[in-house]
């Protein structure tokens, strides 16, 4: 269904769109879910330190050669190709090792988890227990406006703040005015919505010590005279974090919002295997989000399981593109506009008397 | 499981959730009985146990969620919990789950509600 209207939507989490979405029974719903049995279900479960260990290993390995390549080099053009690695693996591989390692399915042992969350999440500028449940959020109210606070693609879509994004910027601006706020001790009224009181204490920790953090290495920078330590601390979150905007809007971007099936509102895209170890096999996205306990390494095998239940998935993320971007530029003129992907003639639709509704009552 | 019949043993109300073998070791299925709904688990050392059915911090059946010694992991945003004291152990989950006693009868798995 696709209602043609002008009325703009309101992203805010205390606004009028968020009333609509509980009014219309989108909170904290039931969602689709496709039928595996029990024991299938809980051999994709399992959980194994081997795969994250081996890829995290790799991961700190290339970090540290590419740092030292570019720390050689430091000075001609020659260091430009190591800090395009180092930045990518930083500031874009970071967020995938944030999310999984947040969902605590990266490895079998608790402690490694919330450790590489830690050190992630500072890579990938997202305050820990802020985005545990901003993202906690997220999955129960996956892109249901006025509940959702991780939705890229709002519409009409930023033309400008898409752009800026490409290279961290609007992020940083952010995060720096967030980071600041939480070492003050405050916190906004719609974070108070979605973080429990008890764990309020714990945002402002973290931002005290990012704070410390920085300001040890800014200066560094100044007793040095040099840009080298922002280059490994800092800066890489701006200059590598394209590639997880790259990846981040092929969740999303263009699909449906206020649905209660993820067939309908994210997108799984095929990727080669490089792209997949950066970004943690997130590519299998309706499935993550279907099943967010699969941990990405089985995440292969649960698509395939998945795959008489599902949209045909992109074939890669220049495919995936293909479909988005036009999609955002229609989404300028006509906000209601939205891909509708094709389930399997097998494949239920589920509560499509919900979908839209939302559209419906604001216009 | 649904609708298990009701028993009553020791003066005290004992409720027949299911039978030993329909759970496998370390795992958990569903019992819904008068409107509620319970998980029951049976752990890697073969012992028996019962909690409240959802996850206390979403709608959510830890019945469909993972069995890891002795933990329950919600399916819906990996809470976890202790399914014997019901004691948390993972956020976003917060507050304890609910548990039963649970002995076994023969080949019954009996858990008694309170009143």
């Amino acid at each position: 269904m696709t209602a043609t209207t002008t009325a703009t939507r309101d992203y805010s989490l205390i606004g009028r769109d968020s009333q609509r979405a509980l009014e219309q029974g989108l909170v904290a719903a039931a969602w689709y879910h496709s039928e595996l049995p029990r024991p299938l279900m809980k051999a994709l479960m399992r959980r194994r330190n081997g795969p994250a260990i081996r890829d995290t290993l790799i991961w700190f390995s290339l970090l540290a050669l590419s740092g030292i390549g570019g720390a050689v080099f430091w000075g001609s053009w020659a260091c430009v190709p190591f800090f395009l690695i180092f930045g990518v693996l930083y500031g874009s591989a970071s967020d995938s090792r944030w999310h999984e390692a947040g969902h605590g399915t990266a490895f079998e042992t608790s402690w490694l988890n919330d450790a590489l969350y830690q050190v992630a999440s500072f890579m990938n500028m997202k305050e820990p227990t802020l985005w545990r449940w901003s993202h906690a959020r997220h999955h129960t109210d996956t892109i249901i406006v006025g509940r959702d606070r991780e939705i890229l693609a709002m519409r009409p879509p930023d033309a400008l703040r898409l752009v800026l994004n490409v290279v961290g910027v609007r992020d940083a601006v952010d995060v720096v005015r967030s980071v600041a706020r939480h070492a003050a001790g405050r916190l906004t009224a719609e974070e108070v919505t979605f973080i429990p009181d008890h764990e309020r204490h714990r945002v402002v920790r973290e931002a005290r010590v990012w704070v410390g953090v920085y300001v040890v290495v800014a200066a560094l920078a100044v007793l040095l005279g040099s840009w080298l330590p922002l280059m490994y601390v800092g800066l890489p979150s701006l200059y590598g974090r394209w590639l997880a905007h790259y990846f981040a809007f092929t969740q999303h971007a263009g699909l449906a919002d206020n649905v209660l099936d993820h067939r309908l509102n994210s997108r799984t895209v095929h990727m080669n295997r490089v792209l997949r170890f950066l970004y943690w096999n997130m590519n299998f996205h309706i499935e993550h989000h279907m099943f967010p306990m699969v941990p990405y390494h089985a995440l292969p095998a649960l698509h395939d399981e998945l795959r008489g239940d599902m949209p045909v998935p992109c074939r890669s993320s220049l495919a995936a593109y293909r479909e988005i971007l036009p999609a955002l530029r229609r989404q300028m003129r006509d906000p209601e506009y939205h891909l509708e992907p094709e389930l399997p003639p097998c494949a239920k639709p589920f509560r499509p008397d919900l979908h839209n509704v939302v559209v419906e009552a604001r216009s | 499981m649904t609708g298990a019949p009701g028993a009553q043993a020791d003066g005290e109300t004992w409720v027949q959730a299911c039978r030993t073998d329909d759970i496998e070791p370390e795992d958990v299925v569903r019992f819904d009985y008068e409107g509620r709904t319970f998980a029951i688990y049976r752990s890697p050392q073969d012992t028996f146990h019962a909690t409240d059915g959802l996850c206390t911090h979403e709608h959510a059946y830890l019945a469909d969620g993972l069995v890891m010694g002795d933990t329950i992991e919600c399916p819906k945003h990996n809470g976890r919990f202790d399914y014997r004291s019901g004691e948390v152990k993972r956020r976003p989950a917060c507050v304890a789950l609910t548990t039963y006693p649970v002995r076994v009868q023969g080949d019954s798995v009996l858990i008694r509600l309170s009143d």
